[in-house]
């Protein structure tokens, strides 16, 4: 058995597949392309696949990894197009190779956004929008497992930058932190939302482009 | 997709049951469909999309040419408010478009409780709920399922209905349709051409007079549609379509696993079991043929499990060569095969034994009465030393909890019957005791009860309901019976199962009581965080229904019942008999035994059934 990592898309109407669901519609995936992979050991075997970073649902991605483990007669170069041809619309694997890095060494999550204003986007609102991010703390309530606390997702954002699309959308693209803590880009309008309403877009969605090393270099 | 169904699914609970695109979705290219159906199920995607019924339609609609053939559930209040709120009409999930541009809407109706929904989905779609309020711009909605035996309490919602199984009939009312409209001809006469379809009732075709006293007094056909309507069957079983891909659902529903169907009728005869009679004849699918579905179906769906439905498992005659078939494909692979309910026989227990090698988890058995007289006179051919047996068996093979269902308010049951049940789970503790291997780990008998519903088209159709003071006293009765910690007992609220008696054996003067409950906000009644009693009861108050007309009055043998339109095959005369004997205490034996002459075997050309 030799380890095997994928690259996958989750575009579309698979953006609605939660994470523990995603679980069991790439176990179903293998089976029907009949790629074998490795189960753990025990009374309820379960397929061995570990997520580089939960994807939350309602969020796309274009860099999404999983590692898994395959026989060792397998091509890599065959097992994208296999699984492709038994997977649901919008999971798409690109790429599938022997792992050289550990998913711990991912730095930052590159993001991209759409801030939908329903008409409402001018300049005077793209440096609104720039100017609360560059303040030095932004405090929001988090809910956590102990209850709602305050949190300054500020470190978390690395870098941002917003640019006009049309008269009703901005795009956001950001670098947030991946680990310790992990920062989901949502959090980015939740912010704007509780504190410069104003300026809060009236729907947005994001996009994961990449996941990213410490260095900067794109993590694979 | 809809920018405005982009906007809200982030609000509500599990979004992906709303957006379709799972693995064997059908997707067609319009420019090569003339006929849309959307394909309803008034109830969740979660229990919608486990629906056997529903995949093999869909399948069917979907092979035919031209026939696009989409998936329509009902939103969970969460989902329905935010549509109402933007202003997304009820939508088909594969294309997403709108339930009203459709051709016909075709309802798959199992369950009485489903009826507000129906009405909700409806109004969702923006299609009108009454037939006499929809023009020839609105789509065809018709139905299906087992309900439709008595369709009269829905009857006022649909243009058409659809007896019995679906297969065959269903592409012949669809060819009717097209064909109709390739030449302009009207709905109201499209329907008139439809009725002569065998196994469709067309409702507005029939005048109905009622006695003084609130009975039917009459069914009168116009434009040429039949006195009675025969259900359809499929005659040949073993050669009618099964679906070879299923859509597998991108997240957790019901039953979600491969479902193999083993025949169709069943050769029991129990006088409470409304099934056991409309499904007749009985129809079995080769052993081998399913065997070769079964593994077709696990390969194309990467399912890791496959389990059996039929109305008896126990009954199905190539059992160990299916079973054995189906172990040996799944021998070193990860793919289990699980078993329902089973009868609590020899038989049976060697199945269970062979199948499930690891895991020991809960039996569970439907003695139904507790005592060997109620059991007879409902026509339950288990006896107290089978069920015992079989318990010995589990517990000596390690398991060591066991479910007891029975029910409460049958015909003829007495506080004797009633303490019966107490003393069987009794026993059933007592075999535990003797037999189990390893004592330390305890043991957990659940006693379960429900309040009896008298359905249409069984032996009881003429009795009455236990009124619900009655079914609760009787709990109680039972409830002191049971005095050891190791025996659990759940009691079911009797409040559902009056207003689902109401509507078994409803008439057509209820369509305003069940548009009343939906306008008062009744919807997906089958859950409990929606069902209210209160509601109904207003309704059925507020539109001069009797409730205890319909539940608790007991018939005489010459009333004219508003299903009695409806010829399921099995006679009336041959029910009532059953009825009779029920009261005698008199058992009846299984159709392989001995045939009864119910007359279901009259479907079938030649006459002769596979009992």
């Amino acid at each position: 058995m030799r380890k095997c990592r994928l690259v996958f898309e989750k575009t579309g109407r698979a953006k609605y597949i939660s994470h523990l669901d995603l679980m069991h519609t790439m176990e179903r995936i293998f089976v029907r392309a009949g790629v074998d992979i490795v189960h753990t050991q025990g009374f309820n075997p379960h397929p061995y696949m570990v997520f580089a970073l939960p994807l939350s649902v309602c969020t796309e991605s274009v860099c999404e990894l999983v590692d898994v483990q395959i026989e060792d007669d397998e091509s890599f170069d065959e097992i994208p197009e296999r699984l492709n041809e038994k997977s649901p619309e919008g999971i798409k694997f690109k790429k599938a190779y022997e792992p050289l890095t550990k998913f711990k060494d991912i730095a930052y999550i590159d993001a991209e956004g759409r801030f939908e204003y329903d008409g409402r986007v001018s300049e005077n609102l793209l440096d609104k929008l720039s100017n609360f991010f560059k303040k030095d703390e932004i405090v929001i309530k988090k809910k956590t497992k102990k209850g709602i606390k305050d949190t300054d997702i500020k470190p978390g954002i690395t870098d941002i930058i917003f640019e006009k699309a049309d008269d009703n959308t901005v795009l956001v693209k950001a670098r947030v932190t991946a680990q310790n803590p992990t920062t989901n880009p949502d959090l980015i309008a939740t912010a704007l939302r509780e504190l410069e309403p104003d300026v809060a877009p009236d729907f947005s969605e994001f996009m994961r482009m990449a996941m990213v090393f410490e260095d900067g270099k794109k993590f694979s | 997709m809809d920018a405005r169904l982009k906007r809200i699914l982030p609000k509500v609970q599990k979004p992906a049951r709303y957006v379709g695109g799972e693995y064997n979705q059908t997707i067609k290219d319009l420019s090569h469909v003339d006929t849309r159906i959307a394909f309803c199920f008034p109830d969740t995607y979660e229990i919608g999309m486990s629906n056997l019924g529903m995949r093999i339609l869909c399948g069917v609609f979907n092979n035919m040419d031209g026939v696009w053939c989409e998936r329509v559930f009902s939103p969970w209040g969460d989902m329905e408010d935010e549509m109402r709120k933007a202003g997304i009409p009820l939508y088909a999930l594969e294309s997403g478009d709108p339930v009203k541009d459709f051709d016909i809407v075709a309802f798959s109706i199992g369950y009485e409780m489903a009826y507000t929904t129906i009405l909700n989905m409806l109004d969702l779609a923006g299609i009108p709920l009454r037939a006499a309020d929809r023009g020839e711009e609105d789509p065809l909605v018709i139905a299906g399922g087992t309900c439709c035996y008595n369709a009269e309490p829905i009857a006022d919602f649909f243009d058409l209905f659809i007896l019995g199984e679906g297969e065959e009939v269903d592409p012949e009312v669809v060819e009717l349709y097209r064909r109709c409209r390739a030449e302009g001809i009207s709905k109201k006469d499209f329907l008139i051409k439809a009725a002569g379809i065998g196994g469709v009732y067309v409702p507005s075709l029939y005048d109905v007079e009622y006695n003084d006293d609130g009975t039917v007094k009459s069914y009168t056909p116009k434009c040429g549609a039949p006195e009675r309507i025969t259900k359809r069957i499929i005659k040949d079983f073993n050669n009618s379509y099964f679906p070879d891909k299923i859509i597998v659902p991108s997240t957790e529903i019901v039953h979600d696993r491969v479902v193999l169907e083993l025949f169709r009728g069943c050769i029991r005869g129990c006088r409470f079991c409304q099934a056991g009679y409309v499904y007749r004849p009985v129809r079995p699918r080769d052993s081998g043929i399913l065997i070769d579905q079964g593994i077709k179906l696990l390969q194309d769906s990467g399912y890791e499990e496959i389990t059996l439905s039929s109305l008896s498992t126990s009954d199905y005659k190539q059992l160990p060569a299916l079973c054995d078939g189906i172990l040996d494909w799944c021998e070193n692979k990860k793919t289990s095969l699980s078993l329902p309910s089973l009868r609590a026989d020899n038989f049976s227990m060697s199945i269970m034994e062979r199948v499930q090698k690891v895991r020991k988890s809960g039996l569970t058995f439907a003695p139904e009465a507790g005592s060997q007289r109620l059991r007879d006179a409902i026509n339950k051919n288990v006896t107290e030393e089978d069920l015992l047996n079989s318990c010995r068996i589990a517990f000596e093979g390690g398991w060591n909890s066991v479910k007891l269902y029975f029910m409460l308010g049958l015909p003829t049951e007495t506080d004797e019957d009633v303490v019966a049940i107490a003393e069987l789970a009794r026993k059933v503790l007592w075999v535990w005791k003797n037999h189990s291997p390893n004592k330390s780990r305890g043991v957990k008998i659940t006693v379960s009860t429900s309040c009896f519903i008298p359905k249409p088209l069984s032996p009881f159709q003429w009795a009455g309901q236990v009124s619900m003071e009655e079914y609760k006293r009787r709990v109680k009765l039972l409830r002191e019976s049971l005095k050891s910690k190791a025996i659990v007992y759940n009691w079911h609220d009797p409040e559902t199962s009056v207003i689902e008696a109401v509507l078994a054996r409803g008439d057509r003067k209820m369509s305003k009581a069940i548009e009343t409950v939906w306008r008062n906000g009744g919807k997906l009644d089958s859950w409990s965080e929606y069902f209210s009693f209160q509601r109904w009861m207003d309704a059925f108050h507020e539109c001069g229904t009797d409730v205890e007309f319909f539940t608790t009055r007991q018939r005489g043998k010459e009333e004219v019942f508003p299903w009695d339109i409806s010829d399921v095959g099995v006679r009336k005369d041959f029910l009532w008999n059953e009825y009779v004997k029920s009261g005698q205490s008199q058992l009846s034996p299984d159709c392989r035994v001995r045939c009864t002459g119910c007359g279901a075997n009259c479907l079938l050309d030649g006459g002769v059934c596979d009992a």
